[in-house]
């Protein structure tokens, strides 16, 4: 059945008005998404169609008698799909989830505030220099509080736009200043809150290049709306060009 | 006060609750199509002041709509007859219960005329929005009014839960075995029962984070916080996540508080109109305890994106995935009861029916969003929006409009307008569902809950938002139609109150006590209900029944 959600995609999706799936994750997620829509859909005829059928009949003098097959087989097979959908479901997430990014995932810090995102990248040295909550200061370029004396934080470089190459997994260090903030990227079939106080990981590569909405998903205040940025995926070529351009920059 | 006009004093608390909260949702959906519409005597309306809207609707319709009306309204007005009691356990804890009720209400429609407005942080109120008042307008004063409000409506609903309990424990009649309970009864009891841990837990919860805001605590708030520039540090390396943990326990049983008694008033009103036994009737009765238990357990999965460990959204994956099963039994025992009844298609019916299809619809996308994966895509998505007022909103609805067409014979000695009722309903539902269903396919491609505006955003963020926006207009209009759907229910209530009281004491051939001649006699000399059968006992061809309060002997012939 899964081949044929995934052979058969944009058939099947075609009423279903998902957004373009980029990320190397998304297809499996996008199948599983599709047969629970279909199982709901023909469930939810199934279930009206029996209600209109049962009104509509002739009255039946009969006692109910076996109760076992009315209730409890449709019982029974309704429990084994939920499980199958549950254990369907359950590997992915386990997949998505349960271990982190692989050793050479491009990392990137990406820190909500009221109400933007900025997005840290940690320079030739790989390491995020410190960040002090005193130190922020969006008004004079440095809206992550990082501090400048800490040797780190000399190649770390901060983009209002999250630039990611295609086909390399991006370890994502998620981090909020004042409230929780809903770190959502609808066409890479992500989200994560980001919880001030704590740093959430998440990981997963994008594969087609183009450009992508990056939305707020949890109420954080008045801005809350547009709190939106761009995520750009580039090919593995030019996100190179624009690493090393914005290095420079960024260690002046 | 008598329970009888507490009922109605709940019920008076609520219907001006749901026209306030109505209207507000009207004016969300109007911003929301056509963002430069001014409200008149007005003027736009501003983003914060949407978010108001969202949570002021919110709290009127989950806590003074879905748990007053249903549970201490027509709990109190027809509870005690439906099992043959006179009188309530506790009159003085219930009348007092409904006092705090009001002043939880007024303070809470006081909260947007405070400066800075009402509490701009929805009814869940996550903190450090809710907690610190310099994150946005309306969090100063006005969250403390919300704070106040919610905290009395705790406390009130702890008291009238408990008189509830007390009641249904020990003031049933001789006879009145827990067997012979109607299932509303049982819908009454599980949600009472529920109610009890969870707005106790939410109380603790509002006290904390009254103590975070006033008092330099650190419960929720991490040790440092950088909002609006200013550095803020907290006592204790405290975090969000608890408030989450400890709010959810309340919210996730708060909504099966709002829906149960539903579900238990379908069950019998689908028997009295199909004439037979609820199918699987003692079944049905476990499913409702076990929803009700499974309830608790289940909280986690409006946490699966929140930070959690992914350990634990497998683990709440599973209880939710099984909270499936007991609903569907539900819905197998509904289309069973009715199935080859040639049931009367009364008003009542009609509204019953339309509680099941609706549960149905609602309910159907309970399972995919209890998949972690999947949540990844949809939280806080229309397509949640989509699900929750489908299930709890709209079958919560129909089961009060259902229990008003129902019980008005008990409560008005009079019947409401079958044509009338009729068309109310079919409007209603068409209505209803053509404003929801479209949710589903705007959360599908992407529009999160909470936007204010959805156009005038720029970027690829700006073009996926803007993309909704034809049926941003089809779903206002319909939510105008909805509400205007409701117009003949209001001239049916004028014609038929105006009307002399002529209804027939039986007018629906029901089996349960509160259709007993003197089930709501004053009279101290009347004499004490007495149970002799289970409810619903229809003879096979459906010609004849045994109401509850007959001794067996002589069967009684329909009208």
């Amino acid at each position: 059945m899964t081949h044929f959600f995934q052979s058969h995609g944009f058939l099947v999706a075609s009423i279903w008005p998902l957004p373009t799936d980029a990320a190397a994750h998304g297809p499996a997620l996008d199948a599983q998404l599709l047969l629970n829509l279909w199982i709901g859909l023909a469930l939810l005829a199934l279930a009206h169609i029996l209600v209109i059928v049962g009104l509509a009949k002739r009255r039946t003098h009969t006692p109910p008698r076996r109760q076992a097959l009315i209730e409890f087989l449709p019982l029974a097979a309704l429990a084994i799909l939920f499980a199958f959908l549950a254990t369907r479901a359950e590997a992915l997430w386990e997949t998505a989830r349960y271990t982190g990014p692989s050793r050479s995932a491009l990392q990137v810090e990406v820190v909500g505030m009221q109400f933007a995102w900025y997005f840290r990248y940690p320079g030739p040295d790989a390491t995020f220099g410190v960040a002090k909550p005193e130190l922020v200061a969006p008004g004079e370029g440095n809206p992550v509080g990082i501090d400048p004396t800490d040797p780190h934080s000399a190649d770390d470089f901060v983009s209002s736009q999250l630039v990611l190459p295609a086909g390399r997994e991006v370890d994502l260090r998620l981090h909020s200043q004042d409230v929780i903030h809903g770190f959502s990227v609808p066409q890479m079939r992500l989200k994560q809150n980001a919880v001030p106080g704590q740093d959430i990981h998440i990981h997963f590569t994008p594969t087609i290049p183009g450009d992508y909405a990056i939305l707020c998903t949890q109420l954080c205040g008045l801005g809350h709306y547009r709190m939106t940025a761009t995520l750009r995926v580039l090919p593995e070529a030019a996100f190179e060009v624009w690493l090393t351009q914005h290095s420079k920059s960024g260690a002046r | 006060m008598k329970h009888r006009t507490l009922g109605f004093a709940y019920l008076a608390l609520s219907t001006a609750a749901l026209l306030a909260g109505t209207t507000l949702s009207l004016l969300m959906r109007l911003h929301l199509a056509w963002p430069d519409w001014p409200l008149p005597l007005h003027g736009p309306i501003l983003p914060e002041e949407y978010l108001g809207l969202v949570t002021l609707h919110g709290t009127l319709m989950l806590f003074f709509v879905l748990t007053i009306a249903p549970l201490w309204g027509f709990g109190s007005l027809i509870l005690p007859a439906q099992i043959g009691s006179r009188r309530m356990a506790f009159p003085k804890l219930n009348s007092a219960a409904f006092w705090l009720l009001t002043a939880s209400l007024l303070i809470v429609c006081a909260s947007p005329f405070v400066p800075g407005g009402t509490a701009i942080s929805g009814w869940t109120a996550y903190p450090p929005l809710s907690a610190v008042a310099s994150a946005g307008p309306g969090q100063g004063l006005g969250m403390d009014l919300w704070l106040a409000s919610i905290a009395l409506f705790s406390l009130a609903t702890c008291m009238a839960a408990v008189n509830m309990l007390t009641t249904i424990v020990c003031l049933r009649c001789d006879g009145m075995a827990w067997h012979r309970l109607p299932l509303t009864v049982w819908g009454w009891f599980t949600a009472s029962l529920l109610s009890l841990p969870s707005f106790a837990v939410l109380l603790a919860a509002l006290v904390l984070l009254f103590c975070d805001r006033h008092l330099h605590t650190g419960f929720f708030l991490p040790a440092t916080l950088v909002v609006n520039g200013i550095v803020t540090h907290s006592p204790a390396d405290g975090s969000p996540l608890l408030w989450l943990h400890l709010f959810w326990f309340f919210g996730h049983p708060e909504v099966y508080i709002a829906v149960l008694p539903g579900m238990g008033l379908v069950s019998m009103v689908l028997a009295n109109f199909a004439r037979r036994r609820v199918f699987a009737y003692r079944l049905m009765i476990a499913v409702m305890v076990l929803i009700g238990g499974i309830g608790i357990l289940v909280w986690g999965h409006h946490m699966f994106v929140a930070g959690l460990s992914p350990f634990a959204g497998s683990a709440f994956a599973i209880s939710s995935m099984a909270i499936a099963v007991p609903a569907s039994a539900e819905v197998l025992s509904w289309i069973a009861t009715v199935w080859g009844s040639r049931a009367r298609l009364t008003t009542s019916m009609l509204f019953a029916l339309g509680f099941v299809s609706l549960f149905i619809t609602g309910g159907l996308t309970g399972p995919i969003l209890a998949q972690p994966i999947l949540d990844q895509y949809l939280h806080n998505t229309f397509f949640v929006v989509a699900h929750f007022h489908l299930i709890m909103a709209m079958a919560g609805v129909f089961g009060l409009y259902l229990a008003t067409y129902y019980w008005f014979p008990l409560i008005a000695s009079r019947t409401l307008n079958e044509r009338l009722g009729k068309i109310h309903f079919w409007l209603t539902i068409f209505f209803a569902y053509s404003t929801f269903l479209p949710m589903h396919i705007t959360g599908l491609a992407g529009e999160p809950r909470h936007y204010a505006q959805l156009t005038g955003i720029i970027g690829p963020s700006g073009t996926l938002l803007s993309s909704t926006m034809p049926l941003q207009r089809h779903i206002t209009v319909s939510a105008l139609c909805l509400a205007l759907a409701q117009i003949p229910f209001f001239i049916n209530l004028w014609i038929t109150l105006r009307s002399p009281a002529t209804s027939a004491s039986n007018p629906w051939d029901a089996t349960t006590m509160e259709w007993a001649p003197n089930a709501f006699s004053e009279d101290p000399a009347a004499p004490e209900p007495t149970t002799h059968v289970a409810p619903c006992e229809y003879s096979l061809d459906g010609e004849t029944f045994h109401p509850q309060w007959q001794p067996v002997t002589q069967p009684n012939q329909p009208e």
